[in-house]
């Protein structure tokens, strides 16, 4: 048995590039999965270390020698994904999915729908894309005077923070859409996990930090639950519909949730009301030129249903 | 007025517009401008209301002051709603300010009608022309325009505009002359017909660009994308017409007036088919607190905008004809079982179906399995018989199914003919139709809406 190390370092700047490695390596050794045991982010003596080995090329490129083994794009993609799950098993299924499609003969793997791998894989990779369309959607910037992070020069462009919770390690995943919606901004991401910042450049990643170390409120904030106190409407409540989209572990970096509590309690007193409210009359037309021109046209008009 | 108070009024008077959809816009960013904002993927949904709706778009009226007299409408001349006018800079500052903060994906704006639909559909085009124009703004803009504003001002909306849309309301002229007499039908269709051209044209004229032909030359399979062959040969392409919004999309008013589903749907097929329409919203009528005399005073169940969406999603994805739905005989959908569901229940000689052999076009009738597993069986079957334990791998409803398909390892036999088999998806204790206490659909149901799987 071998104990392989996922770790990041100068290296490999993410787990996912320290992976990459060493299943390329594995793999070349034809090493079989039930062989490796994997764990994460401990220095550790690798075993195979001192393996002399050729390369396995573990990217969509086609193969420039015969020793290369061809990776599908639509593994790697998924593999991507998948290496971002927090379950610490992803690498050992990640690797025993490359054996089977490789040194295992099962090329067609992925097309196999009912498979457990595939199946979990699947599931994996579906959770990391919530996760991530969750941090697109509830990311909250914080206007700040630049400089609030850390003193540099003075700039003419706006400055925002943010703080977010993802489930996952998507920080990297989910960089260069803010970077495309907010290229003329600079703004940082704060996480526990990891940290992007963007200043007109580069993206740059910093380690995790805590909360304290974002704004906890915001001017506009009063101006946007005054929106979503207005937006909702009492007489069609469906808390189940909004907490399956938008889960209560997200209220509490969301100003909008404070209200929610609120509005929830009124909605049926509110509703009760508009129903004992007595009906309002036809009211006649203004005098009005358009509106004049309005009937002229309909007189002359088609009046059947159409259908 | 208070800045914050306008917005009230203007949102209180927006929320009835049930789209709120971001998506379907050309991608574009920020990368290379002075502004913020991008498009292209798919929507975002940046909140939700405990109404069950998500906040994608800052949806604001201009103002809610309006000539009219539409029954359904909270803020028709005869209510007696507070009204509000915000100015165009107001609403772009408010906008920039929310998208910046990540709040939104854009804007949705529309207006009570104020002078004339010429003056309106100006005021309205302002708002969009600053964002665009003066801020660099790449974020979703979404208008709602007005069907006898001239052809001119609604080709100047859809410059500025990733989505345009004009509510239908009502799906038959006689409703309209009843509940909205501002209101025709036949001029709604013409100004959907005059948009959906400048889409076309404006679609076509990206594909048969320079840019896009050269690029596409060395492919042989380029020619045979249906925009292409449309524009007929790149060479003869029509000068580049001017761009225009991606998308259109209207919505119907349910239970305000006595249209049956079947009405609905068939008008919504048209616009499907005929305007080629992105979406049909379908909002049930609601209790405001400024009721008309002319509208019932109780809403319909919310389980009949429930059942209209899953009906509509078999016409689009499903390959369902309206007459299999909602007949003349019966006319209305079942609020009891989901449409499809109904549908089966309806032609059971059309069942059981061999999920090992059966063609899509029938696997897609089976209640309980979507677009994406109806692929993911497909796929899987190549490979093996499937078993009922590979479709419980594939997380697929197996109590609603099991009725309906044959298996390696599985037949229905009788249970298809037995006079019970309805009972078993209807909780014996609402069998009656009790529209007080209306069947809620179950959180699968909910996630069927979502997941547009039936």
């Amino acid at each position: 048995m071998q104990v392989v190390s996922v770790t990041q370092s100068a290296a490999h700047a993410t787990l996912w590039d320290s992976w990459r490695h060493h299943a390329r390596t594995l793999l070349h050794a034809a090493v079989r999965p039930e062989e490796v045991a994997w764990n994460q982010g401990v220095e550790q003596a690798s075993l195979f270390a001192n393996v002399n080995l050729g390369r396995v090329d573990l990217t969509d490129k086609p193969p420039n020698n015969h020793s290369s083994i061809v990776i599908s794009k639509a593994f790697l993609e998924l593999a991507r994904s998948v290496a971002a799950h927090s379950d610490c098993t992803r690498w050992a299924l990640l690797y025993r999915m490359l054996w089977r499609q490789t040194l295992g003969g099962e090329r067609a793997l992925l097309a196999m729908a009912t498979d457990a791998d595939v199946r979990l894989a699947g599931r994996w990779a579906k959770a990391v894309g919530r996760d991530i369309h969750k941090m697109h959607a509830f990311v909250r910037f914080r206007r700040v005077d630049d400089g609030f992070l850390e003193p540099h020069a003075p700039t003419q462009r706006q400055c925002f923070i943010a703080w977010f919770e993802p489930e996952h390690d998507i920080v990297r995943l989910t960089a260069a859409f803010f970077q495309r919606r907010f290229a003329a901004m600079n703004w940082s991401i704060l996480t526990p996990r990891e940290c992007v910042h963007w200043q007109g450049t580069r993206l740059q990643f910093s380690p995790g930090v805590t909360r304290d170390h974002a704004p906890s409120n915001d001017v506009l904030d009063d101006l946007w639950r005054s929106y979503y106190r207005s937006i909702f409407n009492p007489a069609r409540l469906k808390i189940k519909a909004m907490q399956s989209e938008m889960p209560k572990k997200y209220w509490k970096n969301l100003p909008e949730a404070s209200v929610i509590e609120e509005l929830i309690a009124s909605s049926q007193t509110r509703t009760q009301e508009m129903l004992v409210t007595e009906q309002r009359p036809v009211k006649a037309a203004p005098k009005n030129a358009y509106l004049r021109g309005l009937r002229e046209m309909d007189s002359g008009g088609l009046d059947d249903d159409g259908l | 007025m208070e800045l914050q108070q306008k917005l009230e009024i203007l949102a209180d008077a927006a929320k009835y517009d049930a789209s709120c959809a971001s998506s379907g816009a050309a991608r574009k960013d920020s990368r290379a401008g002075r502004g913020v904002g991008s498009t292209g993927g798919a929507g975002i949904c940046h909140s939700y209301t405990p109404d069950g709706r998500c906040i994608s778009l800052l949806k604001v009226l201009m103002t809610n002051v309006c000539l009219y007299d539409c029954h359904y409408c909270v803020n028709r001349r005869s209510s007696n709603v507070e009204r509000a006018r915000f100015t165009p800079e107001e609403v772009v500052n408010i906008t920039l300010d929310f998208y910046k903060r990540n709040y939104i994906e854009g804007l949705f704006l529309s207006s009570g009608i104020i002078r004339s639909a010429d003056y309106t559909m100006e005021l309205v085009t302002e708002v969009a022309r600053q964002l665009r124009e003066l801020h660099h703004f790449r974020g979703y803009i979404h208008l709602k325009t007005i069907p006898e504003a001239s052809p001119e001002l609604i080709e100047r909306a859809g410059r500025f505009a990733d989505r345009i849309s004009i509510n239908i309301e009502l799906p038959i002229q006689s409703s309209l002359v009843a509940l909205a007499p501002e209101k025709n039908l036949p001029r709604t269709l013409a100004a959907m017909a005059h948009i959906r051209n400048k889409i076309d044209e404006s679609r076509d004229s990206v594909m048969a660009s320079p840019i896009r032909a050269g690029a596409g030359a060395g492919n042989p399979g380029a020619a045979t994308k249906p925009a292409a062959i449309k524009s007929g040969p790149v060479k003869s392409a029509p000068a580049k017409a001017a761009p225009f919004a991606r998308s259109q999309s209207t919505q119907m008013i349910i239970g305000a007036d006595a249209s049956t589903d079947a009405v609905i749907l068939q008008r919504a097929d048209s616009l499907y088919h005929d305007y080629k329409l992105r979406r049909v919203y379908y909002s049930g009528f609601s209790p405001t607190a400024q009721p008309s005399i002319l509208l019932p005073p109780q809403a319909p169940p919310l389980l009949r905008e429930h059942r209209l969406y899953q009906a509509d999603w078999l016409l689009r994805f499903y390959e369902f004809k309206v007459e299999e739905i909602a007949s003349a005989h019966a006319p209305n959908l079942d609020l009891e079982v989901d449409p499809k569901l109904g549908w089966a229940l309806q032609n059971r000689a059309s069942f059981p179906i061999d999920i090992n052999r059966a063609a899509r076009e029938q696997l897609l009738r089976i209640p309980g399995v979507g677009v994406r597993s109806v692929d993911r069986i497909i796929s899987a079957r190549r490979f093996a018989r499937l078993r009922l334990a590979d479709l419980v791998r594939l997380r697929l409803a197996m109590k609603k199914l099991l009725p309906f398909i044959v298996a390696a390892d599985h037949h229905p036999q009788n249970s298809l003919d037995s006079e019970h088999l309805r009972a078993r998806f209807v909780p014996p204790t609402q069998l009656a139709l009790d529209f007080v206490n209306a069947v809620k659909p179950s959180p699968l149901d909910l996630q069927a809406t979502l997941s547009g799987e039936m």
